[in-house]
């Protein structure tokens, strides 16, 4: 089925060594997430590089007010990655982060050599579905998953990264997909970090908002690009008993009909 | 009506504000609220589109507005000192203010000198901000509000929850009530606009029988020393032309620098904040003129920690804000907190970073932290401020004052030790492994089947209504390790 997908033009003109970006998120908490961004890129023909060296982007202490305890991370990051063709996360958070804040970080740090490094190295980052429709131009990657589905844009997705509607096209392709809209879209489901944790009854608020506009699409699935906001989404869907999952872009992207192993 | 004071607002009493989060928890109980806001907000959201979507160069006139804004700051000294030579040419004088306590003063001897015992107030953010209606309660002088909103919050004695629609929280049955109190009428319906009407009858006496009016600057033109007042009920209209003297009181980032550029902002400021293409009323003025509108004028020229806010350089984009509440009704933390859980003159995005850059972040350091960082506030915003970055840079001073300070609480909080420990691990690979093995292991004793119901201390904000799955035994490094070796053997037997 996806044979003639592979056969197509720009895959072959374009095979990119990938070094995938895992997040230290989806290492520890959703490792189905990578795995399946791993197989997606490999059956579009690609070659993943994994860095082991890899640890954390600095995002949480940044965007807490750490910003000097994230600085090593920031300093480490870019020499881990610095030599990459491109690199790849399955995470628009982390990926902003990269690209929107560490230029920032070396600005305010007054790090001149860094932020010569941040600007060399930040073009070549990209979120997974920017990466395969912006950059790799395919929108059919080939998957197949028979399932309701309702896509989440998160905030870091849509207003920092602006990815616009890359993973709708991407899903739209997708065989047996029943996609459904889901009503205020935009609007954050609350996550935001620590302030989950620290804004715990407003972020709350936010969710019941966000849950009841999945539920009332009837989905089975809800996806989005960052599993940070899906445990955020999913944690209240589980805890009520909803019956409704939530799965990342990437696990759907990389199902086939013949299964798929993540 | 004769001595309302006009409450005073927890900003202005010198000590730390409550956290927001405190505040906002009682906030988030209100239901009646969150109906209002929800409602009021969404209204007006759907609306700013439409009028913004019709515009075909909204994106350069956000980046006029916001160069115009860069420029004034850059050389705020020289605009000021212009905008004071013109408006004193123009036959108006010009006094400068360090703080609202000195601004208040001012004031306060102006009205006395004309023996007021009453000044009438157009609607004005930076009036509440030094807090002159209880200043001027002091000196026996009665402010009337004179914008049918204030006048309701006024009435009622309590504080503004919006910026341009300061009595957002308060519904048609409540204001009847009030009205009845206060007003002198006999019998009210909670029409709207039986309850203008009753607010109007109370009002045109004031604004012919008193000598002094109070306002606010929208823009204050250096070029020129033409101060413009834009609003909706004609009122402000009222107080800037029938009494003797007007006095405005201007944050110093008002300034723009020339008439073109009122072009810009006339266009920017209704469609964000009313979202009207124009505004029903635009009243201009230039110092006085002889037989016509008051015969005397003093402009107020106030500081009040703006020059500290200027001086940073990543806060000062802070000082674009044109007060249009953009940020306000687009953002999914005020639509359900609504206004007072900031306990601020300026609620919302933009009192999140205002007001601890006004009062010092030991005042307000919680504030930082009310945001999702959800973007949408800078979206929105017809300057560009971009509130976001400017949240996490405040974080950022909040967390350092802490690191600075003497009391070893405020250094050994919980928070700062994790996040020290954190660094730590993720700075070495070895350590971070170590830390991923130590999570599968050791939560066992919270770990039910798949998920994590209950966790301990401040991370219980999480589960008190969310599950966390819990940590997979094999981490994606680890699937990674034990995939390599095969993978190479495959390749090999297909070589």
């Amino acid at each position: 089925m996806f044979l003639r997908a592979l056969q197509s033009k720009h895959w072959k003109e374009e095979l990119m060594r990938v070094a995938l970006f895992i997040t230290c998120f989806n290492d520890t908490l959703f490792p189905q997430a990578g795995r399946a961004t791993v197989q997606l890129l490999e059956r579009l023909g690609h070659i993943v590089d994994f860095p082991e060296e890899q640890t954390c982007c600095g995002q949480m202490h940044f965007n807490t007010g750490y910003q000097r305890e994230a600085l090593p991370l920031i300093r480490r990051f870019v020499h881990i990655f610095g030599q990459a063709e491109v690199v790849v996360a399955p995470s628009a958070s982390c990926v902003g982060m990269v690209r929107e804040l560490y230029a920032l970080a070396a600005e305010w740090f007054d790090d001149q050599p860094l932020l010569a490094e941040v600007q060399a190295l930040a073009p070549r980052v990209y979120e997974l579905s920017e990466f395969l429709v912006y950059r790799l131009g395919l929108e059919d990657v080939g998957a197949y998953y028979p399932h309701r589905v309702t896509y989440h844009p998160t905030c870091h997705s849509l207003r920092f990264l602006h990815v616009g509607d890359a993973p709708l096209r991407l899903l739209r392709a997708v065989r047996g997909i029943d996609l459904v809209e889901l009503p205020g879209a935009e609007e954050c489901c609350g996550f935001g970090g620590t302030f989950a944790i620290k804004n715990a009854d407003t972020s709350l608020a936010m969710l019941s908002t966000k849950v009841s506009s999945v539920l009332e699409t009837g989905a089975e699935v809800c996806t989005a690009a960052d599993n940070s906001c899906l445990m955020q989404i999913g944690g209240a869907l589980h805890r009520q008993r909803a019956g409704v999952r939530t799965v990342h872009l990437a696990e759907i992207l990389a199902s086939t009909a013949e299964g798929s192993t993540a | 009506m004769s001595e309302i004071a006009g409450s005073a607002h927890p900003s202005m009493r010198g000590r730390p504000l409550p956290t927001f989060q405190a505040s906002a928890k009682q906030a988030l109980d209100n239901t009646q609220l969150r109906r209002n806001l929800h409602k009021a907000t969404h209204t007006i959201r759907a609306k700013r589109e439409r009028v913004i979507e019709e515009m075909p160069d909204w994106e350069e006139l956000r980046e006029s507005g916001r160069a115009i804004k860069a420029q004034v700051l850059r050389h705020m000294d020289t605009y000021l000192l212009q905008l004071e030579a013109s408006v004193q040419r123009a036959g108006g004088q010009v006094h400068w203010a360090r703080d609202a306590q000195e601004a208040n003063a001012i004031i306060a001897e102006i009205a006395t000198a004309h023996q007021a015992r009453e000044v009438i107030k157009v609607k004005s953010l930076t009036t509440d901000e030094i807090g002159l209606n209880r200043a001027l309660a002091a000196h026996g002088i009665a402010a009337i509000e004179t914008d049918l909103a204030e006048l309701i919050i006024q009435l009622a004695g309590e504080s503004s929850s919006h910026i341009l629609v300061p009595a957002i929280h308060k519904n048609r049955a409540e204001i009847r009530e009030l009205f009845l109190r206060h007003l002198n009428v006999e019998s009210l319906s909670d029409e709207p606009r039986d309850l203008a009407n009753a607010a109007r009858a109370h009002l045109r006496q004031k604004f012919l029988a008193t000598p002094v009016a109070v306002s606010g600057v929208n823009f204050a033109v250096a070029e020129t020393g033409t101060l413009c007042v834009v609003e909706s009920e004609g009122n402000g209209r009222m107080c800037v032309t029938l009494p003797k003297v007007l006095i405005s009181v201007m944050g110093i980032e008002k300034i723009i620098p020339t008439w073109q550029d009122l072009e810009v902002f006339l266009q920017l400021l209704p469609r964000s904040s009313t979202a009207e293409r124009m505004n029903p009323y635009t009243s201009l003025w230039t110092g006085v003129s002889q037989g016509d509108g008051p015969q005397e004028f003093h402009l107020i020229l106030l500081d009040n920690g703006r020059t500290q806010v200027l001086a940073d350089t990543v806060g000062r984009q802070t000082l674009n804000c044109i007060r249009c509440s953009a940020c306000l009704n687009i953002c999914p933390v005020y639509e359900r907190t609504g206004g007072h859980a900031y306990n601020s003159v300026y609620p919302g995005p933009i009192g999140a970073i205002l007001t601890p850059q006004l009062l010092g972040l030991d005042q307000a350091g919680s504030l930082p932290y009310a945001s999702s960082l959800c973007g949408a506030c800078y979206e929105v915003c017809p300057v560009k401020i971009n509130i976001p970055q400017v949240l996490i840079y405040l974080r950022g001073r909040v967390v350092r004052q802490k690191q600075r300070s003497r009391k070893w609480r405020e250094r050994a909080n919980p928070e700062a030790l994790a996040m020290r420990i954190m660094a730590r691990a993720f700075a070495s690979r070895t350590r971070y492994e170590q830390v991923q093995h130590i999570a599968q292991i050791g939560q066992w004793p919270v770990k039910h089947g798949e998920v994590i119901e209950h966790l301990p201390g401040e991370l219980g904000g999480w589960t008190s209504m969310r599950d966390l799955p819990a940590v997979p035994n094999q981490s994606f490094r680890e699937w990674w390790r034990t995939r390599q070796p095969a993978d190479e053997a495959d390749e090999e037997e297909h070589l």
